[in-house]
């Protein structure tokens, strides 16, 4: 297989290419996904996300500047809007990184998101994979700018850190369900502007408000200035804090099965769907459902019930 | 459909990127995927950062004088690298005398001043599969 031995052996152009075809659909990406997958596992998972503007790709380029110097290697995906009109996408988040561009032990990847919803692109996931499989001690994913309900980054990091910069709303954008729930570490970057006090008082009452049972991780608000590389240190003490919390508490393994079958269940829907489609093309009752269906003889619920209904399961 | 990665890198000591910012923009709303690399880049950086992307094209935009040693420069890491498959090509105050030079290192074109945008993406669509 293509690309599979070399990107054990930790080659960036086996990596790289191998992340493109996945991000194509190739059928041949899938099967080297396939080779790669018993490698895996073995990363920490760090997810970044917070509003555009929030500083993402500066923290990212100091967390990974601070991982560097305790000795770990580092593997980014690091997700940009595609535009809806054009499909096209400026993927900059690498401008703030540069200076780990000729590290040997720093691996970046910008992705656009292609039209997918959540934060990140449909294949994060599988890049973030063969990272893993790369052998990256760490890997960083930062999600495209979000807003309040771009949440999916929580499925695949083991840490989620939030970000928040002063300015953004009052108490009750912080009670709100979405971004905010999902924190286990939230920085307040930006803290040496007018208005940082009030965000980590507004961040710190809500976390109280969530009662925390006694033994479950207690999420940490920290005050960064990336640019100044201030804060940076404990920024990263405290993700470690909480994947230690979750290995020795037993919820790492919890939370990697419930994301295995999570992804196995998406991956049945696709390959359902398509193998549906692609069972009834040509199919004459299909055919008659379908003009049914145009000519709004027949809602789209019944219409697609009695599709189901006439599937033959036999697993 | 396949779509098309494009690095667009700013080498060397001058800080005018506007050039390659509207190429770059120009490049995102014609449904290419760009990555934009940021000033002051070494030859070294690009060629990282084009590996590391899977880009299908690097677009070099240079103002400095400094094209007769960049574009060999990348051209040469690039086929180190085993890259020798991207297309390269430029854009900028390059002189006319130059530039049979640089397209012999293995630039595959260079764009100066007042070149239409279009042109740009009618290049690529010709050359890019």
């Amino acid at each position: 297989m293509r690309y599979v031995e070399d990107a054990l052996k930790g080659s960036q152009l086996a990596g790289a290419r191998l992340i493109r075809l996945l991000e194509e659909g190739d059928p041949e990406g899938i099967e080297a996904l396939k080779g790669l997958y018993p490698h895996t596992g073995r990363a920490y998972l760090l997810g970044i996300t917070g509003p555009p503007g929030a500083g993402k790709s500066t923290l990212v380029d100091r967390i990974i500047g601070e991982l560097r110097s305790r000795g770990k290697t580092v593997g980014v995906v690091a997700v940009d809007p595609s535009s809806p009109f054009s499909g096209g996408a400026i993927l900059g988040d690498r401008v703030r990184m540069q200076r780990h561009a000729t590290d040997e032990g720093v691996f970046v990847r910008s992705m656009a998101t292609r039209g997918h919803l959540g934060g990140l692109s449909r294949a994060t996931g599988e890049a973030v994979l063969v990272l893993d499989a790369m052998g990256y001690d760490v890997v960083l994913v930062e999600t495209v700018g979000v807003g309040q309900d771009e949440v999916e980054v929580v499925d695949l990091a083991h840490t989620t850190a939030v970000v928040s910069l002063p300015g953004l709303g009052d108490d009750i954008q912080a009670m709100k369900a979405g971004i905010l729930e999902i924190g286990d570490v939230f920085i307040v970057n930006k803290a040496d502007k007018p208005g940082a006090d009030e965000v980590v008082k507004q961040l710190t009452v809500m976390l109280e408000m969530r009662h925390t049972p006694p033994g479950d991780w207690q999420p940490r608000v920290l005050r960064t200035v990336a640019v100044k590389s201030e804060g940076i240190p404990e920024l990263v003490d405290a993700c470690l804090a909480h994947r230690e919390h979750l290995v020795s508490s037993g919820k790492l393994s919890d939370r990697m099965a419930l994301r295995e079958v999570h992804f196995f269940r998406q991956l049945v829907k696709e390959l359902a769907a398509e193998k549906i489609f692609g069972g009834v093309e040509g199919n004459p009752d299909y055919a008659a459902l379908l003009r049914d269906l145009e000519a709004r003889r027949v809602d789209p619920y019944s219409a697609a019930e009695r599709l189901v209904a006439s599937l033959h399961c036999r697993f | 459909m396949k779509k098309v990665r494009v690095l667009i890198a700013k080498p060397g000591l001058d800080g005018h990127d506007r050039g390659a910012k509207v190429v770059a923009k120009h490049l995102q709303e014609s449904g290419y995927e760009v990555v934009y690399t940021g000033l002051h880049q070494s030859p070294e950086q690009i060629v990282a950062a084009a590996l590391q992307e899977a880009v299908d094209v690097i677009g070099i935009s240079i103002l400095s004088g400094s094209h007769n040693f960049v574009f060999p420069a990348v051209m040469d890491l690039l086929r180190e690298k085993g890259l020798g498959d991207v297309l390269v090509f430029g854009g900028g105050t390059i002189p006319e005398d130059d530039i049979p030079g640089l397209l012999a290192a293995g630039v595959k074109v260079l764009f100066r001043p007042g070149t239409p945008l279009q042109e740009i993406t009618s290049f690529l669509q010709a050359n890019v599969g």
